[in-house]
């Protein structure tokens, strides 16, 4: 800011100080540039990605690549029974971590009191947050494949979807926390004036505000969840399954591919045929994202506008 | 409940009388369900702690951990098998290092961008657009950096391998960049505006009102976004999968293949261990070894927070 150069304009005044206005300016708009550059890199790389993929990927995504099974064969191979087992564990993953993450997210939010047990719960949510998804695959690879075997029949898509449910359940409890928070209080208030108990304000009236919101925070949540391919490896994810698995318990307990794992798979094989099938199985991969991730925008924008 | 309090109910209505012990009882039976649920939070992290350290504990039995922390080789699945972790931590640091080398100024300048510089209306599209790349599956992350940075990478570093930390690395730190990016944001639109003004009006610029009086006061936040990208970026698994490749060696040059923690135990469990045996629990002691570390930079992320927040009435 200061600099000792004398300049004319500081003759009179104080020989040590020069506004040096030029200068600064000079140094503020490289600066302001540079910070446009920096937001930008990040955009440029996403569309290099996303026109990457579709070039190398376009020509092999067809009916026959998605109603067909994989084969050792790339001409061949289709994604069918990776794309139902990504089907199989959204659901499975939303059926558990839905109920328990707005549980959870209520319970924090309208019931506990400050209790060591709400404080304990909620830096745990926090820290969980940050655990490596891989760690979450241990998890799921010790408690659901191993210890509860009987129940899950071990490497099963059960397993692989409630290893998923715990890991997306932080972010669900947050954004339920958050839902909920953005309710006024007058409007417990006024449930509560009336005689209600808790629990028939926040069921009656809040829960329908904050659904929504909810909704929308879950729906991103689980989009995170079938992009995730490291617990899945773990967990024990197949990469070549010829059949989808049925609904019944034994669809529960068949082992299972999913999306991520076959793009995996083909990604690693060094023939280059590998290699396009897989930028095929990406761009279905990111459209069942954009799919889900434009329905919660629709939520998030049709929730915005209603109450406002 | 209300029967002896308020006779006078009798003479209103007799067709609804409110049902309060019931209403009480359903509101007993959802917090004890919802309150069971909360718990299980706290039993996912036991969980997790209890199954690394259970078979963590299996593994030293078999290897000193003298020998896990200073072989200078890491070789579990040959006969004359070695255990030195280090090599694989010098790999996830080396590809970290990248990572944040990259998204550690473009984050920043990012957020700045973001909050300071950019109009309400582009704003309002630019962060979405951000948030898109952080919502793209890593596998896809892994596919463009083995398929697409490193072959250009190989035309103009001699000696570049087709697995190589550099192209994991700069991929990795381009992944990370939206976390940095939106949470040094959030840290620096909450700066208050009168501190800005208050620059302003001793004649400082836009750009030193933000790098000596904004950024300083939004420190404490900004550094928790470093530190989760770090996180993020040490327990990262398909990029450096897929790019750096499965070669554990002691290196620290960027051009060659190496292998992360996480990488090895993708490599273990793709192979279908035998439960019990020693390739089994290895995964679980380098498991451990990346759970300590996240860990300590998260304890090390609240401490600094609560240090250093600067708070603003």
């Amino acid at each position: 800011m200061t600099t000792v150069n004398p300049s004319p304009l500081s003759d009179s005044s104080d020989q040590r100080f020069s506004p040096n206005l030029t200068g600064r300016y000079k140094v503020d708009q490289i600066f302001k540039i540079a910070s446009w550059v920096a937001t930008f890199i990040g955009l440029i790389v996403l569309a290099i990605l996303v026109l990457d993929v579709l070039a190398d990927g376009i020509s092999s995504v067809s009916w026959d690549f998605i109603s067909r099974f994989p084969s050792r064969r790339a001409e061949n191979a289709g994604i069918l029974s990776p794309l139902a087992g990504t089907i199989w564990l959204l659901l499975i993953t939303a059926f558990f971590a839905f109920p328990i993450g707005v549980g959870t997210g209520i319970y924090l939010e309208e019931f506990a009191n400050d209790s060591l047990f709400a404080r304990i719960i909620e830096i745990n949510i926090g820290n969980l947050a940050a655990v490596p998804s891989i760690i979450y695959g241990l998890l799921g690879l010790t408690v659901f494949v191993r210890l509860l075997e009987p129940l899950t029949g071990g490497r099963s898509v059960l397993a692989g979807g409630m290893t998923l449910a715990l890991l997306v359940l932080p972010t669900i409890i947050v954004a339920t926390r958050e839902a909920l928070r953005a309710i006024p209080d007058s409007l417990r208030l006024a449930g509560m004036a009336l005689g209600s108990t808790r629990w028939q304000v926040v069921r009656e009236h809040v829960l329908p505000q904050a659904f929504p919101g909810i909704l929308t925070g879950t729906i991103l949540a689980l989009s995170r969840a079938i992009g995730e391919t490291a617990p899945l490896i773990v967990v024990g994810a197949q990469t070549f399954v010829a059949f989808t698995p049925e609904l019944s318990l034994e669809g529960f307990h068949s082992s299972f591919s999913a999306l991520p794992i076959q793009i995996f798979n083909w990604v690693s094989r060094p023939q280059e045929e590998f290699h396009s099938i897989a930028a095929g199985a990406i761009i279905v991969l990111l459209i069942v994202l954009l799919i889900m991730n434009s329905g919660a925008i629709y939520l998030r924008n049709k929730f915005q506008s209603t109450r406002a | 409940m209300t029967d002896g309090l308020l006779p006078s109910s009798q003479q209103s209505s007799e067709l609804w009388q409110p049902n309060r012990s019931a209403s009480e009882w359903s509101q007993r039976i959802v917090k004890v369900i919802f309150g069971t649920f909360a718990f299980l939070s706290i039993g996912t992290t036991v969980g997790i702690v209890l199954t690394l350290v259970y078979e963590t504990y299996e593994f030293f039995k078999l290897v000193p951990i003298w020998r896990f922390l200073t072989d200078l080789q890491w070789t579990p699945l040959f006969t004359d098998s070695q255990y030195g972790i280090l090599v694989l931590i010098s790999a996830t640091f080396l590809t970290s290092f990248i990572a944040l080398v990259i998204a550690i100024p473009l984050g920043i300048l990012a957020a700045v961008c973001l909050s300071e510089y950019a109009p309400r209306g582009i704003r309002k599209w630019l962060k979405p657009a951000l948030e898109i790349l952080a919502g793209v599956p890593t596998v896809v992350f892994g596919y463009f950096a083995l398929l697409f940075v490193t072959p250009i990478l190989q035309t103009f570093i001699p000696g570049m391998g087709a697995f190589n930390g550099l192209s994991a690395g700069l991929v990795l730190g381009i992944a990370i960049l939206p976390t940095i990016a939106s949470l040094s944001e959030d840290a620096i639109y909450a700066v208050p505006q009168s501190l800005r003004q208050g620059s302003y009006a001793l004649g400082a610029t836009k750009r030193e009102t933000i790098t000596n009086v904004v950024l300083p006061a939004a420190l404490s936040g900004i550094v928790a976004s470093f530190i989760l990208g770090v996180a993020r970026a040490v327990g990262e698994t398909m990029i450096v999968t897929l790019a750096a490749g499965q070669n554990p060696r002691l290196t620290l040059d960027p051009r060659v293949s190496i292998q992360t923690m996480t990488s090895f135990i993708v490599q273990v469990t793709k192979g279908d261990a035998p439960v019990g045996s020693i390739e089994f629990l290895t995964i679980f002691a380098v498991g451990m070894t990346l759970f300590l570390i996240t860990l300590a930079l998260n304890i090390f992320s609240f401490w600094f927070v609560r240090r250093f927040r600067e708070k603003y009435e």
